[in-house]
């Protein structure tokens, strides 16, 4: 542990968190221009978090400790995630603390608070969103772990740091096992995000919604708290796919001039990947709740044969 | 004075039989149970923890007690295998008894005396099961266990629903004692001498020690709950009062998997790899055939039950590693694997118990165990939900707590299986893994069902809102367990140097010289894979902290309570919540192969629609109402023996009595 | 360069072609399922002008057009022209539940190559770790073939088939000698040809392309 290490890491997590916000807008706005519509402003994120912030809290009468406590929790957790995966670079001290498993541990985490807040106040939204949610997650959270796994099996090891460290700096090398799971990683976060086709991030409709269901009953800076961690999830997501499948740019170890270079680099594959997915969520369609299961149990299946294909071709 | 940990372990059990017996000085004195001999068991458990301790790192000691028949006493022996589940028994025994002392009432069927002699019986027979070392004096100690504990069970006697409950207890646990006898006797090999010092000595031929195996799996399974011979557990564990419960779930089938360990690792001593392909078959499949069913139930003490099963097929994947592992003569990590089953033993042994007591905790104040009418005790029970939270998060093997660890162990232990030498294996064990992520993702599912729906929403009942919190013995108890849970979690580097004897002594290899000092935990080595709760806690806890500060400090802090929102629904009542079939639909819409499901839909015409729907394990129907057909099939014939008059038996007898007396002549 | 990156980007290829095999199988609506089937033929295509370019083999540039004209441009043009017909384009139900179909196809997997392991063996090819993968594409087509009850499916499972076979040739032997392929890409036009009126009689007799009624034929 040294002070770049540390610098690299401080640096990772207040990026992370300030960024975050700045991605969902270009989400969104990158959506709009391919659905010809006037795109809203790239900084709305942020107006909205700071109105949100300004704002009294209504709490229902029977909300618990719980209920008030999550959304700071869930925000640490994903603040958290977002220090673990290497952006930066990747000499990062708190990537001994937890590796790929313990993220995906953390993401966990996170979704069981969300879960259980939502069904707080115990509305019929509430415990719908919370039980979606469940369903989404325990389909998702496996498929993940899968995918992660195919790059520790390439990397023989668990760590992040390690596994970066191997796809960015070794020598070049085509594992095709990433494709698989690559698609399989794809498929996981666009549900794990609330994305097209398992949610609709931009709808309050019964029947199709997930994450709004849960956190109906929030507000003020509660919400504000809850609406950051989902953009840090995303940004957390994105740069887990970044980190795995477009591993160039993150700097070796504590080298200052490469931490320099890596943020425009980050910058770039991250106004790509919103991009791609402002795509994605364009050209598909919304599924039924019940296609879902079948969506990410095929994910899920991807990522197992990501592994096997691993066993097979490269063992 | 210096007493040698196994005199003071026997010490301890002995104890436990006096506390007992001392119940039946007055078996209607409540206080005299619960004020009295309660509390002074769990000292005793407290103490044998302590004990165990200390015997983990000592060197086997062995003796031969004054007990028994004559030319036949009984063997004890305390190595660190022993030692662990001691632990286990003591320091979980100590958390349930101190509960039990609030919990127990009287009006019971089974008078207050005479439960705390079976309650401190089967404490005491669980000991001396860990402590035994010959066939005849396990035996003997296995079956005081089973007895008890059923008499446990059927503490509400009257009830014929906990009768038949308990009479399928009794069932598969005989059955499963016959198969260890006969494990014993393949075990012996014609020396006939049953003390487990013979049977190390003696080499088995292959085929021997497979069948001793597969009796011992059958036997040990069949305790243990592994799927097909689980179906008592869901039974039992409701039946049963909840400090019994937590017992049977949390100590008594780690007895089980000490059997199978004690068997396999130690008796035979030569593991073939495919009893490991065997053992993580049957693993895997109670894990997943588990929490899938736990996600269905209706009843919270049911569905703990299936996530018992669930945990126990987590325990013998990692067993079915560790034996693959050995079989291949890949001692490092087949240490790895039977340290990340053993690690599950115990943390299994806390977040259960914990979770069993809480719901014990819930029925006393409710009177309710049906998920369907519980809700939002969160305001009535603090207390209870916080602790049955700390479980929650615990059971769904979500960091810091406990439960992730022994999952991370068992993980890292499958992603070493590319190293197997054998090519099927090589590409079949990485996909059992992700039978183990799943299962693991769906425990967060059940446990997000169970904690929501207990604890959390509006209250279902209008009685709830009489529910108390618990007394300050059963906070005590549970308290502990919490802890328990926690400091698992946050230390495992020091946890798994206790364990490091075990493996030493099983593989060859242990993990502790491994870890990386007291904070990090590193299997093999640390570019592999590193992981430190404590980091992991104390920077996650900042980073809340620091948000919630920051936004106290930039912002103002203003909150009014109104009604709650609902999308401007105004008509909001506690039945449109989620009920507990609901919020399990999904898992029963994808995983609808493995359930029998009954639906009961009203024709629209009816004026008072009752909606139904049940669930049923298909084994049931395909593998033990068979078997009981034709049990009585065959039973059907031998009645053509029954006569009825007392002369006829009496000839019966007569005729055996000379056949006998023929055959010795 | 390429002779490094080579063997690699035909395995990338290999992976790929299973890849699209499970995207076939769990895919309802035959309009997707005829592009995959093109966007199958088109990484075949690739991956035989790589082995072509890695082995020098000049014979495997033609067959790597001929893949190119038929699989990736006639047959699907037929297809489509086909479905356009008999105006299916609706989403057909399988048999199977998609994910315990895709559990019966990573089983196949691991038998196919374990199954090919000893052929990979003796091939000696650069390629010979494909070989499985062929295997498998094969073994899956069939599945995708059994668990459709419409027609037009399984003429595209058919026609996948004959994907996966075309690539097992390539892996162990670099492609088949060019009369034995011309003669095989004439079939496979033919087959598609002859099952298209196949189809059109199905529905002319019972009035939908579910094969299922096929069993009416049988004989009391």
């Amino acid at each position: 542990m040294n002070l770049a290490g540390l610098s690299a890491q401080f640096t990772e997590l207040v990026l992370a968190i300030l960024l975050a916000p700045l991605l969902t807008g270009w989400v969104n706005q990158c959506r709009a221009w391919l659905q010809n519509r006037s795109a809203p402003s790239l900084f709305l994120p942020y107006r909205t978090l700071a109105k949100l912030f300004e704002k009294d809290v209504v709490l229902a009468h029977n909300a618990s400790p719980l209920f008030r406590f999550a959304p700071y929790l869930i925000f640490g957790c994903l603040a958290l995630a977002a220090a673990i995966v290497p952006t930066l670079g990747t000499d990062l001290p708190l990537n001994a603390a937890a590796d790929a498993i313990a993220l995906v541990g953390l993401l966990a985490l996170a979704r069981l608070f969300i879960a259980l807040a939502g069904m707080d106040v115990g509305t019929a939204f509430g415990t719908l969103g919370a039980r979606r949610e469940m369903l989404v997650g325990f389909l998702a959270e496996p498929a993940l772990l899968m995918v992660l796994f195919t790059a520790s099996l390439i990397s023989h090891s668990t760590s992040l740091a390690t596994i970066v460290e191997t796809l960015a700096h070794r020598e070049f090398v085509i594992y095709p096992s990433m494709a698989f799971a690559g698609v399989a990683f794809t498929m996981v976060s666009l549900a794990e995000n609330a994305r097209i086709p398992i949610d609709n991030p931009s709808t309050h409709l019964e029947l199709t919604m997930i994450h709004e269901a849960m956190v109906l009953e929030y507000s003020g800076r509660h919400l504000a708290m809850l609406e950051w961690a989902a953009s840090l999830k995303l940004f957390v997501y994105s740069c887990m796919g970044l980190a795995l499948f477009l591993p160039f740019g993150v700097a070796s170890g504590g080298d200052w001039l490469g931490l320099v270079l890596a943020l425009p680099a980050l910058l770039v594959k991250l106004a790509l990947g919103g991009a791609a997915l402002a795509l994605i969520e364009t050209v598909s369609a919304k599924m039924r709740i019940f296609r879902a299961p079948e969506f990410l149990g095929t994910a899920f299946v991807f990522a197992v044969l990501a592994m096997l294909v691993h066993a097979l071709l490269e063992g | 004075m210096n007493v040698a940990p196994l005199d003071a372990a026997l010490l301890a059990a002995a104890t436990w039989v006096a506390i007992g017996l001392g119940g039946m000085l007055a078996p209607r004195h409540l206080g005299l149970s619960t004020r009295v001999l309660y509390p002074a068991g769990a000292l005793v458990g407290l103490a044998l923890a302590a004990i165990a301790l200390e015997a983990l790192f000592a060197a086997p000691a062995a003796r031969i007690l004054p007990l028994g028949l004559p030319d036949l006493p009984f063997h004890a022996r305390l190595d660190a295998l022993s030692a662990f589940f001691l632990l286990i028994l003591g320091a979980v025994s100590a958390g349930v008894s101190v509960f039990a002392s609030g919990y127990l009432r009287a009006g019971e069927a089974t008078p207050p005396g005479l439960q705390c002699l079976c309650y401190h019986l089967f404490l005491a027979s669980m000991a001396f099961v860990l402590l035994a070392d010959d066939a005849y004096f396990f035996m003997v100690a296995w079956e005081t266990m089973a007895l008890s504990s059923f008499f446990l069970v059927t503490t509400e006697h009257r009830d014929a629903v906990i009768r038949r409950a308990g009479y399928l207890y009794l069932l598969i646990a005989h059955l499963g004692a016959i198969s260890i006898l006969l494990c014993f006797g393949a075990l012996q090999g014609g020396s006939g001498d049953y003390t487990f010092e013979t049977m190390r000595t003696i080499e088995q031929p292959a085929a021997w020690a497979s069948a001793a195996f597969l009796l011992a799996l059958i036997g040990f399974g069949a305790k243990a709950g592994i799927v097909p011979l689980h179906v008592w557990l869901p039974e039992a564990h409701p039946a049963a009062p909840s400090p019994v419960s937590a017992l049977m779930s949390a100590v008594m089938l780690k007895t089980a998997v000490y059997g199978l360990l004690r068997v396999t690792l130690d008796l035979i001593g030569f593991p073939l790899w495919w009893w490991g392909v065997v053992v993580l078959a049957v693993g895997l499949v109670s894990a997943l055939f588990g929490i899938v069913f736990a996600a269905v139930q209706t009843d919270m003490k049911r569905l703990l039950a299936y996530s018992s099963i669930e945990n126990i097929g987590f325990i013998m994947a990692g067993f079915g590693l560790t034996l693959l592992f050995r079989g291949f003569g890949m001692g490092a990590l087949a240490a790895l694997a039977l340290t990340a089953t053993l690690y599950h033993c115990l943390n299994h042994a806390f977040y259960k118990s914990l979770l069993f007591l809480a719901t014990g905790s819930v029925l006393h104040a409710t009177s309710e165990r049906s998920l369907g009418r519980l809700g939002g005790l969160i305001h009535r029970m603090p207390w209870v939900a916080w602790c049955a939270l700390i479980g929650t998060i615990a059971i769904a093997g979500l960091p810091p707590l406990n439960g992730f660890v022994s999952e991370w162990l068992l993980l890292q232990a499958f992603l070493f299986t590319p190293g197997l030498p054998q090519a099927y294996l090589n590409m079949l064990v990485p996909v059992a893994a992700a039978v183990v992520a799943l299962a693991a993702a769906l425990s967060g599912y059940v446990m997000v069902k169970f904690f929501g729906v207990v604890f959390l929403g509006q209250p279902r009942e209008a009685k709830l809102a009489n529910a108390h919190d618990a007394d300050r013995w059963q906070r005590t108890g549970l308290a502990w367990l919490a802890a328990g849970c926690i400091a698992l979690g946050l230390v495992p580097a020091t946890v798994i140097g206790m364990l490091d004897p075990i493996t030493r002594g099983f593989t060859g290899y242990g993990m502790a010289s491994l870890a990386r000092g007291w904070l990090y935990l590193a299997p093999i080595e640390p570019q592999r894979a590193s992981y430190s709760p404590l980091l992991f806690f104390a920077v996650a806890t900042l980073l809340i902290l620091i948000a919630w500060l920051s936004v106290r400090f930039f912002y103002h802090g203003r909150a009014r309570r109104s009604r709650a929102w609902d999308c401007g629904f105004p008509y909001l009542d506690s039945r449109m919540q989620d009920t507990a079939e609901g919020f399990g639909q999904p898992v029963r819409q994808v995983f609808q192969p493995a359930f029998r499901v009954s639906t009961q839909a009203p024709s629209p015409l009816d004026r008072r629609p009752r909606y139904g729907e049940t669930v049923e394990d298909r084994l049931w129907y395909w593998l033990y109402l068979p078997v009981a057909r034709a049990v009585e099939k065959v039973t059907a014939l031998v009645t053509v023996l029954q006569r009825g008059r007392i002369s006829v038996y009496l000839t019966y007898s007569f005729a055996t009595l000379l056949v006998l007396l023929f055959f010795i002549r | 360069m390429l002779q490094h990156y080579g063997p690699q980007l035909v395995n990338l290829c290999a992976a790929v072609l299973l890849l699209l095999g499970f995207a076939m199988l769990t895919q309802r609506r035959i309009l997707s399922l005829i592009n995959l089937f093109a966007t199958q033929g088109l990484v075949l295509c690739i991956s035989t002008a790589l082995v072509a370019m890695l082995t020098g083999q000049a014979h495997l540039y033609g067959s790597a057009l001929l893949t190119l004209a038929l699989k990736v441009f006639a047959l699907p043009w037929i297809l489509h022209r086909l479905i356009r017909r008999l105006n299916v384009k609706w989403d057909v139900e399988t048999l199977l539940n998609i994910p315990t179909t895709m559990l019966i196809g990573i089983v196949l997997v691991i038998l196919a190559f374990n199954l090919a392991a000893p052929i990979s063996r003796l091939a000696g090819t650069v390629t010979s770790a494909t070989l499985g993968i062929a295997l498998a594409s094969v073994l899956l087509s069939f599945l995708m073939m059994i668990t459709r009850s419409k027609a037009v499916p399984q003429v595209i499972g058919f026609l996948a088939m004959e994907n996966g076979l075309f690539f097992a040739a390539t892996g162990a032997v670099y492609g088949m000698p060019m009369v034995v392929e011309l003669g095989i890409a004439l079939d496979v036009l033919v087959a598609a040809l002859i099952l298209g009126i196949f189809i059109f009689e199905i529905r002319e007799r019972f009035d939908t392309l579910d094969t299922r009624h096929l069993e009416k034929l049988k004989e009391h």
